[in-house]
């Protein structure tokens, strides 16, 4: 691994390489490289410098505020806030999960799925497709979405409708595509029509179709060059996430389950109630982010990765079969139990997607899915967790209230939290392999950039602002001096300012 | 069938002057006739917002903006093939190039409403000086949809 990239042992001696931010992800990003005279990296971090104030933002609001509330945390994934909170507030009305009425759990399982769907095709037909398509280090004019829309246009409207599809499927279920309310405390508050259910099904087959040939476009690009696929940004780590009772990949309600890297079980089953005797957080002086790790392997050794790689690495399968035939497929591509390649999260990603796919259609062809059976009620509870597979991994919304139903404390581990250390693992190990001793060209920063997108981090939730988003380097000298910079603008412009 | 008109606000409520965008909507549903006119409010710009511009005639996009010198800025847009395809920064320029390249046509006729934005912190209300060009730039925009015509609204491209 490549600890001892974190801490420079003589920092004061190195030149400081700042990326800022990181483009193509979502909010602000910071790498900074420390390098010394010879241009060796000597220290690599990534700084996450938006990230804060979730809780601040939750504590002195009265509980049912929370789902529509937490929304507002995130424009690219609001309804997994959404739904990770409103499972925290069922607990809290006294409505464990196996108390929901069927027809709110498959309703909820069904704006899950629309949301993973939506979310990873606007990942990768929109965010790493460039990458992946035209290579990390050709020109910047070609690592666009506007090139692929040239050179693929029919994977680019794909891309375009997929992601559409996504969020129509939210729209039939919250009212909105954005900023709906749902889901309520014990259930949910609209039934779905037998109109708005034939709506949706109307496309789903396409969806399915479209989904397959996405899974066999990146099986393609991952195995046309496998050894650098499988060792670019590659980190072997421990994975967490929910799974089924019976072992399968699960996004909305499982028990957590934790895997070393060499594929053995480290926990299962464990009601996430419970995760504060499981998982812990660190600080660290120099970033925002705290850094989880499992309890009973330490700080050192505890950290793991959450989202599609980690979801389908630990579970035993899927329970719908063109994703399992792709889940076995892709486990089968290495000699390895588990497979630790950074890039192979888009595959993982596309799996996911597919397996999105039909269980939407397993869902609107569920009779269930029509019930006006959709809300239970309890006794009141002062505490309540719930936790849900994000798009980008496990997500944990954990609060307390008083007796006037004021939240009293949150916690959120959010899936960009989880990775954290695996991300600064990636960044050390492209830095270390692919910039040490070269000079800084913008093809060699985007090898950075792209070993961060793969975990589709979120860095600044849902805000956005013209002028905000340059991509800056800059180099300065021991004694804090900047000699040189390098600026891409938002319209891929690159403007080089020496000072030296 | 669509209406003719679009309004398309976008940003975060909760993240102080980003809300400038989906508050101009708020103001314009309420003082407003909307026979014409189709208001849309998203956190920000995604590429499937390429599908909500078919069928109009005019649109207008409306956001906050830290690079605005004036109070507003009202600027027609044509679809430029930026690189600019962060998730949250995508921007409307970029959006009407997407549509181009799907459709295989130009887009239709569209402006920018930006206003001068500051603050972004999550849970922040917004700040004195966006509210205070949030009310200028609301009248503004009511004036315009009152005589939905693009020779007019380009005689008040600033």
């Amino acid at each position: 691994m490549y600890e001892h990239l974190e801490t420079a042992q003589n920092p004061t001696n190195l030149k400081r390489v700042v990326v800022e931010p990181v483009s193509r992800v979502e909010g602000h990003g910071k790498v900074t490289l420390l390098l010394d005279e010879d241009n060796k990296v000597q220290q690599a971090r990534l700084h996450i410098v938006e990230f804060r104030g979730f809780e601040r933002f939750i504590q002195g609001r009265p509980y049912w505020e929370l789902p529509t509330l937490v929304q507002r945390l995130c424009g690219i994934c609001p309804v997994s806030h959404h739904l990770a909170a409103a499972k925290a507030i069922d607990q809290l009305v006294g409505i464990d999960p196996h108390n929901l009425p069927v027809a709110a759990e498959k309703l909820r399982r069904l704006l899950h799925f629309g949301q993973v769907f939506q979310s990873h095709a606007l990942h990768f037909f929109h965010l790493s497709s460039p990458d992946l398509l035209f290579g990390f280090e050709s020109d910047i004019s070609k690592r666009s979405i506007i090139a692929v829309i040239g050179a693929y246009p029919d994977l680019a409207v794909q891309g375009v409708k997929m992601r559409k599809y996504g969020q129509e499927v939210i729209r039939m279920i919250s009212g909105k595509r954005v900023h709906g309310t749902s889901a309520v405390p014990g259930g949910m508050n609209k039934a779905l029509t037998k109109a708005e259910r034939d709506y949706l099904l109307q496309d789903i087959e396409q969806m399915i179709e479209w989904s397959v040939a996405s899974v066999a476009l990146i099986k393609k690009v991952h195995c046309s060059n496998l050894p650098f696929y499988d060792d670019f940004g590659t980190i072997r780590t421990n994975y967490l996430g929910l799974t089924k009772a019976d072992g399968a990949l699960e996004l909305y309600h499982g028990g957590l389950r934790a895997k070393n890297a060499e594929g053995e079980t480290l926990i299962d089953h464990v009601d996430y109630c419970q995760y504060n005797d499981y998982i812990h957080e660190e600080v660290r002086s120099w970033t925002y982010m705290k850094f989880p790790y499992l309890l009973s392997l330490g700080k050192e050794n505890g950290w793991y990765r959450v989202g599609p790689l980690a979801r389908v690495n630990n579970c035993d399968f899927i329970n719908t079969p063109l994703a399992e035939a792709a889940r076995v497929d892709f486990k089968a591509h290495t000699q390895e139990t588990m497979v630790h390649s950074t890039l192979a999260f888009h595959w993982a990603r596309l799996i996911e997607t597919l397996h999105c796919a039909e269980g939407i259609k397993d869902l609107l062809n569920d009779p269930d899915i029509l019930s006006h059976d959709l809300v239970a009620t309890g006794e009141k509870r002062y505490e309540g967790v719930g936790v849900i597979e994000a798009p980008r991994g496990t997500l944990f919304h954990h609060y307390q209230v008083d007796e006037n139903d004021i939240v009293t404390k949150a916690n959120l581990i959010v899936s960009t939290t989880s990775n954290n250390q695996a991300m600064n693992e990636s960044v050390r190990q492209v830095a270390n392999e692919y910039l040490s001793g070269q000079e800084l060209t913008e093809p060699l920063l985007n090898n950075l950039e792209v070993a961060i997108r793969a975990y589709d981090p979120c860095l600044s939730c849902a805000t956005h602002a013209i002028g905000k988003m340059p991509l800056q380097l800059e180099l300065v000298d021991a004694n804090g001096q900047l000699i040189d910079q390098l600026v891409k603008h938002g319209n891929g412009e690159i403007e080089r300012n020496f000072h030296g | 069938m669509v209406k003719p008109v679009l309004v398309f606000g976008y940003g975060n409520l909760s993240r102080g002057d980003d809300a400038l965008g989906p508050l101009v909507l708020e103001y314009l549903e309420a003082e407003c006739k909307l026979d014409q006119i189709d208001l849309l409010c998203d956190f920000q710009l995604q590429i499937e917002h390429a599908l909500d511009l078919v069928g109009r005639e005019l649109i207008i996009f409306v956001d906050a903006s830290v690079a605005c010198k004036a109070s507003f800025h009202f600027n027609v847009l044509t679809p430029i093939q930026d690189l600019s395809y962060t998730t949250h920064a995508m921007s409307p320029n970029a959006l009407l190039a997407v549509y181009q390249s799907i459709k295989a046509v130009p887009p239709p006729p569209s402006f920018l409403l930006s206003i001068q934005a500051e603050k972004f912190e999550l849970g922040d209300d917004l700040s004195a000086k966006a509210q205070a060009n949030l009310l200028e730039a609301c009248v503004f925009a009511a004036q315009r949809l009152e005589e939905p015509s693009l020779p007019l609204w380009l005689d008040h491209v600033c």
